[in-house]
């Protein structure tokens, strides 16, 4: 059970309240419709599974219903640090 | 039965009088005969005051066990509680279990019974056939047979049975939330506590026993010139008028989870009764509470380690520690005669305790070749018989110790180097020094260090924000103990920001000077391992040191694969006593050092926990949220069986007196397309839309054209994922020029929201656009059939319902009985149809309004299975039954709702123009009608081209929906099929589980009004 | 048509008398689960029928925030606050949305006026018919609590007048601490039978008494 700090209610908060979405910081490409189908299986698909620090994004579901991005170590799961949608992380 | 091992605790000259009260008797039963002890016994210790010798049978040989020891680490005594059946709990630990007036308990190892036992015939003539690894070798093949092997092991096994009967208990949960988590209340941890409580720090401090005190219960010796007992009192009593302190016992801290959270296990009224019948039910039995600690400080203390010899495992053999336990805290002395194996100095105030109860101590044999500690002389003055360099390597007796084996060893404890003498006894206590009880630090996945100073297993590095103290760290001295103890209580309130130094609650400690113990994991026999007498490592799962070599000669050599090998601290116990003398022979036997071959990981739970801590409330009525529209007690009354659709109860069917299932869908189906039905639709998702962006967005994320969409108009959207398949549907209407009313299937209402939200917050955060839910706010009543609109009509009087002012796909607003609604004439059905939306505090006034106009029409309330029957007559699809998110608005033949020519690329777009999503025969929708007409095919039925073609079959797709159909006297379907679209016409085949097939035609979807007048009129 | 749709919810109790059922509103008064209702440990009582209006907005539009202030008479609360002013309470939700509750013949008209003083982009949505205000009092209210949701709810992390949305059992609820001893759920309607069940439940121990308004 993590204890997961949402930046937007500025609080530290239990893991229930949270849904997990997936890696973070992968942007739709502007036009879909330009890409070949490998490029666009990568946007779609392709996802790291890194042993250590990964960048995810996150959903305060119960709470503010705001989407946020975090770097956790995947060893350890300890969370370096939580941050806004459009902001990049400090701790890589 | 009389208390024969009982001190009179009335004789001055008993030093300890115990934590019991003799002057309240309690009986109990014990294996259905009468016992009698005293208040403040546990079930061991009153069984051994009773001198009851055998307590179970083992495991796998089914040979005879006692009580081993008095707290947790307990392998033997384990019982099966309960009075009644509704109230039995198995795996009680009889060390643990406090006694209480009418208590009923019986062994759980031994089958039939403890005395007397079928398995023991096994056992001895074939205690090779059970040879490690006896699982896979002997029960692995064949494969058929496993379920019967399963049966017989299981039952012989026997750790305990759960009831047949509801537990009519309560069981609850609470959360917590502290700065420091203290886990143990021993003398580091009551340190600790009084140090981190006058800081102002929020404290919870928890113990796995009935009272505070740990090792003190039990010890003789002194803090400030008194006894330890008295210390204890005191800090106890401040630490319980501390209002920043919350005391837990009875409480075990079952499991150490990621970031300092912890669950803790409280047996509230164990200790009390059977079962606390009071009206109206109010006490809680076992709370299990849920704490987020910003510290936590494990003062979890250890564990004596037990010596391995030969035919250990006699009852009457027990650990050093309990036997001083037992005399102390329940003023029971468990045998006449003792004979004490040690390698450390500590061990010897068992051979003390046990002289001054007046019963007699043979000797203590001590590994060491020239013990000369304080202990050690103070036995020796009160004339207690010392041979040292020495080891007991067999033991005699088969129901009780009878006398032990004695024989002189040499340094490195290998090799027996002296004659055997033997000595009578009927007790054997043995100590091999202690290991630190690191069960809880390993569960966050910290890996235990190898100390060689204190010959055992210490907690290793840790993200946690966590602390150890005392005997956890090895350190088992008491005045260390209480230092590290204040030490770390200062540290743990410091840590989670309390500044103030608060003064230690002790000041002075004479230690007990002690000379270093001897490594001794194995005492070796005259005879090799193998053909020595049976020398026991894991007494539950009846591991032997022989045992152990074997799985390392078949090359088993982590120290995990040991583990599942032999089962060695598998079971209820966790290896609590057996773990680190089986890792040490591994290591010997693999020619390794015990860091080399690590330890296993423990995983909680540390000790044995109920089903019913874990559900906690969430069971029976509240085991999941039931959702209930505005109008569902009327549903209730009017007969209806509900459906659960997500966590929403929607009428299934409304059933009349003596009607069948299908009865009631016909009725009911049939009154809706010649009059008007009523369906409930309040559950459907329902999202409000503002902002001069939310045309843009939903052009983005529907996969057809809005931009045109005027005011007053409704339209059906599918939605698509970014990889082009469909995952929900539903009509948005537009309320304003920069507003919508979105609405998304029952189940699919919170993902779309958030599917919504994502992008927005996401990818297109600078459109001016908000969402918000509304599914709660408006109740949805759906009339449906040619009279709803004369019915509409006689409750409205403000709504033009002519057919060209209110056409089919508009909405408008106006009042129904006098309520403020949004009227929107979309269909479902394919019928004339209105859904009636008011806010929802009203929505059982409007619906009764309905019902009541509609009698004259004969309204019929309907369920979801009407509604899915009528929608499958007009081909309308349910996302997440006939779609399954690989399929794209193309293969549902929907390729009418896409709109290719949007300026942005909406989602799904890229996503469907994948190469495997434009090939050809790809499975597509289709509807399918039955040779013959009578025959419903089940939903799930595969197709196939050739009914008669050898397998493996061309495997073409499957139904979706399958349905009676009494509008049109025949049954309907959809399904998939290869190509199916450009094959109307064609013949497919259901093979059947029973072998029949199902022939069918392939069709067109739309079974009924295929032009659509019916919504029209 | 204007750009937003705009409804007075509630009917005209002059021209209809239409009954209307709060989400709880089959609890009633009376029940009371304790020997002695002065010394229940829980009081609850169903604020019904009252208006809940949810505004989305840009708090660091400052015409946004003046326009509001001139409306409420107060500004939005920060971040996990709540206030109270005359009639209304004003809960802060999340960064861009705040949940005001008036009474439920006021909404509509409470709508109008804030949709007549805020320009720009800014989204209100009546949302009266959707959820329910739960006021529990007593000494265990702090017990119940903790039973039901995994936020802490000490004096330390929850002091009066702030408001956070997280669990409540298995559902959820925007919790708010009113007073010393009094707190506030707001629920969601569907969900409320369930939440009803569950506190019941988790004041047996203390002793529960249903208050009417
Ligand atoms: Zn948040």
């Amino acid at each position: 059970m993590f204890y997961i700090y949402c930046p937007y209610c500025e609080e530290h908060r239990e893991e229930e309240e949270f849904h997990v979405v997936g890696q973070a910081h992968i942007d739709r490409p502007l036009d879909p419709d330009s890409l070949s189908d490998a490029e666009w299986a990568k946007y779609l698909y392709m996802r790291k599974n890194t042993r250590g620090l990964y960048q995810e994004q996150w959903l305060h579901a119960i709470g503010c219903r705001k989407f946020f991005n975090m770097t956790r170590d995947t060893v350890t799961y300890e969370i370096k640090e939580t941050y806004k949608v459009g902001e990049q992380p400090t701790v890589v | 039965m009389t208390q024969k091992n009982r001190l009179d605790v009335n004789k001055s000259a008993n030093k300890s009088s115990g934590r019991i009260n003799v002057n309240k008797p309690i009986s109990f039963r014990y294996g259905g005969k009468p016992y009698a002890g005293y208040e403040g016994d546990t079930v061991a210790s009153a069984l051994l005051a009773n001198g009851v010798d055998i307590i179970g049978r083992s495991f796998k040989y089914s040979r005879p066990r006692g009580i081993v020891a008095a707290g947790a680490e307990e392998p033997n005594a384990i019982l099966q509680m309960g009075a009644t059946e509704a109230t039995q709990v198995p795996n009680v630990r009889a060390t643990q279990q406090e006694l209480f007036e009418g208590l009923e308990c019986k062994a759980t190892n031994g089958w039939p019974n403890e005395d007397f036992d079928l398995m023991s015939y096994v056992g001895k003539v074939g205690g090779n056939v059970m040879s490690p690894g006896f699982y896979y070798k002997t029960f692995m093949y064949p494969q058929s047979m496993w379920k019967t092997y399963e049966k017989v092991i299981r039952k012989a096994a026997g750790f305990g049975r759960s009831p047949q009967e509801n537990d009519p208990d309560i069981y609850d949960h609470i959360h917590r939330h502290c700065d420091v988590l203290i886990v143990g209340a021993g003398p580091a941890g009551l340190a600790a506590a009084a140090a981190a409580a006058q800081t102002g720090a929020r404290v919870i401090i928890a113990d796995e026993q009935a009272e505070f005190g740990g090792s003190l219960l039990h010890s003789t010796e002194l803090i400030d010139a008194e006894k330890v007992q008295v210390w204890v009192d005191k800090i106890v009593a401040q630490l319980n008028n501390a209002p920043n302190v919350v005391c837990l016992s009875r409480s075990t801290v079952n499991g150490y989870h990621d970031h300092n959270f912890l669950t803790i296990h409280e047996r509230r009224t164990d200790h009390i009764a059977d079962f606390i019948a009071e009206a109206p039910k109010k006490t809680i039995r076992q709370r299990m509470h849920r704490v987020r600690a910003k510290t936590v400080l494990l003062a979890t203390g250890a564990h004596e380690r037990p010596l391995v010899f030969g035919n250990n495992d006699v009852p009457g053999s027990m650990l050093a520690s309990a036997v001083s336990t037992y005399i102390h805290r329940y003023a029971v002395v468990p045998g006449k005669s003792l004979v004490l194996m040690t390698t450390n100095d500590y061990a010897y105030q068992t051979a003390i305790d046990w002289f001054y109860t007046g019963r007699k101590v043979v000797a203590v044999v001590d590994a060491r070749a020239n013990p000369q500690g304080q202990r050690v002389h103070q036995a020796r003055e009160l004339g207690i018989t010392v041979i040292a360099g020495s080891a007991v390597i067999d033991v005699s007796g088969n129901h009780r110790v009878s006398g032990v084996k004695v024989a002189s060893i040499d340094k490195s404890g290998e090799k027996i180097t002296g004659e055997i003498k033997p000595l009578v006894c009927d007790t054997i206590a043995s100590s091999g020094g202690w290991s630190p009880a690191v069960h809880l630090s390993c569960h966050t996945g910290s890996k235990p260090v190898w100390d060689e100073k204190i010959l055992g297993f210490v907690p290793g590095k840790t993200i946690q924000k966590q602390l150890t103290a005392g005997g956890i760290n090895g350190c088992y001295r008491l005045k260390a103990c209480l230092q590290e103890g204040y030490q770390r209580g200062c540290k743990a309130a410091t840590d989670a920001g309390f500044q103030q130094m608060p003064q230690p609650s002790f000041n002075d400690v004479i230690d007990v000077d002690e000379e270093p113990a001897m490594a001794l994991f194995h005492i070796p026999h005259t005879e090799p391992t193998s053909r020595a007498p049976k020398q026991f490592v894991d007494l539950q799962n009846d591991v032997t040191a022989a045992g152990i070599e074997m799985a390392t000669r078949e090359g088993f050599e982590s120290i995990e694969h040991v583990k599942r090998y032999t089962a060695l601290g598998f079971g209820t116990d966790q290896g609590k006593l057996g773990n680190i003398n089986g890792m040490a022979i591994t290591a010997k036997s693999l020619n390794k050092s015990i860091p080399e071959t690590g330890t296993t990981i423990f995983r909680p739970n540390y000790t044995p926990i109920t089903f019913g801590a874990i559900a906690g409330r969430h069971c029976g009525e509240l085991f999941d949220p039931k959702r209930y529209t505005a109008m569902h007690q009327w549903h209730e009354k009017n007969g209806a069986l509900f459906e659960d659709v997500g966590q929403w109860k929607r009428p299934w069917y409304f059933p009349k007196t003596g009607e069948t299932m299908q009865q009631a869908l016909d009725r009911e189906c049939l009154a809706t397309r010649k009059s008007v039905g009523i369906l409930d639709a309040s559950t459907l998702g329902k999202i409000d839309i503002q902002g001069k962006d939310a045309r843009e967005f939903l052009g983005r994320v529907y996969t057809n054209a809005w931009a045109k969409l005027a005011v007053g108009k409704c339209r059906y959207g599918l939605m698509c994922g970014e990889d082009g398949m469909v995952f929900d549907d539903g009509v948005t209407s537009c309320l304003g020029e920069n507003h919508f009313l979105m609405t998304t299937t029952t189940g699919g209402a919170a993902r779309v929201l958030e599917w919504l939200e994502l992008y927005h917050q996401t990818e297109w955060s600078d459109m001016e656009v908000y969402f918000n839910s509304v599914t709660d706010h408006w109740a949805t009543a759906t009339i449906s059939g040619p009279n709803s609109r004369q019915l509409l009509a006689e409750l409205t009087n403000d709504i033009d319902l002519d057919k060209d002012n209110f056409k089919f796909m508009d909405w408008c607003e106006g009042t129904v009985a006098g309520v403020p609604a949004r009227v929107y004439r979309i269909s479902f059905t394919g019928e004339l149809s209105f859904e009636i939306n008011v806010q929802a505090n009203y929505g059982m006034f409007v619906w009764e309004k309905l019902i009541e106009h509609g009698e004259k029409f004969n309204i019929t309330p309907y369920g979801t299975e009407t509604m899915h029957i009528l929608r499958a007559e007009k081909g309308f699809i349910i996302a997440g039954q006939d779609t399954d998110g690989s399929v794209h608005p193309y293969d549902l033949n929907m390729g009418w709702a896409v709109s290719a020519n949007k300026t942005f690329s909406f989602i799904g777009k890229r996503g469907m123009a994948r190469e495997d999503c434009v090939r050809p025969n790809r499975k597509q929708l289709v509807g399918l009608k039955t040779n013959d007409p009578k025959q419903v095919i089940p939903e799930g039925s595969q197709a196939v081209n050739d009914p008669n073609q050898p397998l493996p079959m061309d495997m073409q797709g499957h139904i979706t929906s399958s349905y009676w159909s009494a509008n049109l006297g025949h049954s309907i379907a959809m399904g998939y099929i290869k190509g199916g679209i450009n094959r109307m016409g064609e013949k497919v085949y259901y093979p059947q589980a029973d072998g029949s097939v199902i022939e069918a035609e392939i069709c067109s979807t739309i079974f009924l009004d295929p032009k659509g007048e019916r919504q029209n009129v | 048509m204007s750009d937003i749709a705009v409804m007075d919810q509630v009917p005209d109790s002059q021209e209809v008398n239409a009954k209307a059922e709060s989400p709880l509103f089959h609890i009633g008064a009376g029940i009371n689960t304790h020997k002695d209702a002065n010394s229940a440990g829980v009081l609850l009582q169903e604020d019904k029928l009252a208006g809940h209006l949810l505004i989305r907005g840009n708090r660091d539009d400052e015409a946004f925030n003046i326009a509001i202030n001139n409306v409420l008479g107060t500004g939005l609360p920060k971040t996990l606050q709540c206030i109270y002013v005359d009639e209304l309470s004003i809960r802060w939700v999340s960064p861009d949305e705040w949940l005001v509750i008036c009474a439920g013949d006021k909404v509509y008209e409470l709508e109008k006026r804030l949709r007549a003083a805020v320009q720009g982009h800014y989204a209100i949505v009546n949302v009266s018919g959707g959820q329910t205000l739960l006021v529990l009092s007593g000494d265990n209210v702090r017990d119940v609590l903790m039973k039901s949701t995994a936020y802490d709810v000490d004096d330390s992390n929850f002091p009066v007048g702030k408001v956070v949305t997280s669990t409540l059992a298995k559902s959820q609820a925007i919790i708010c601490r009113r007073n010393e001893d009094v707190w506030e759920l707001v629920i969601r309607r569907s969900f409320a039978d369930y939440i009803w069940l569950w506190l019941e439940d988790a004041s047996r121990e203390f002793g529960l008494v249903v208050n009417s308004k």
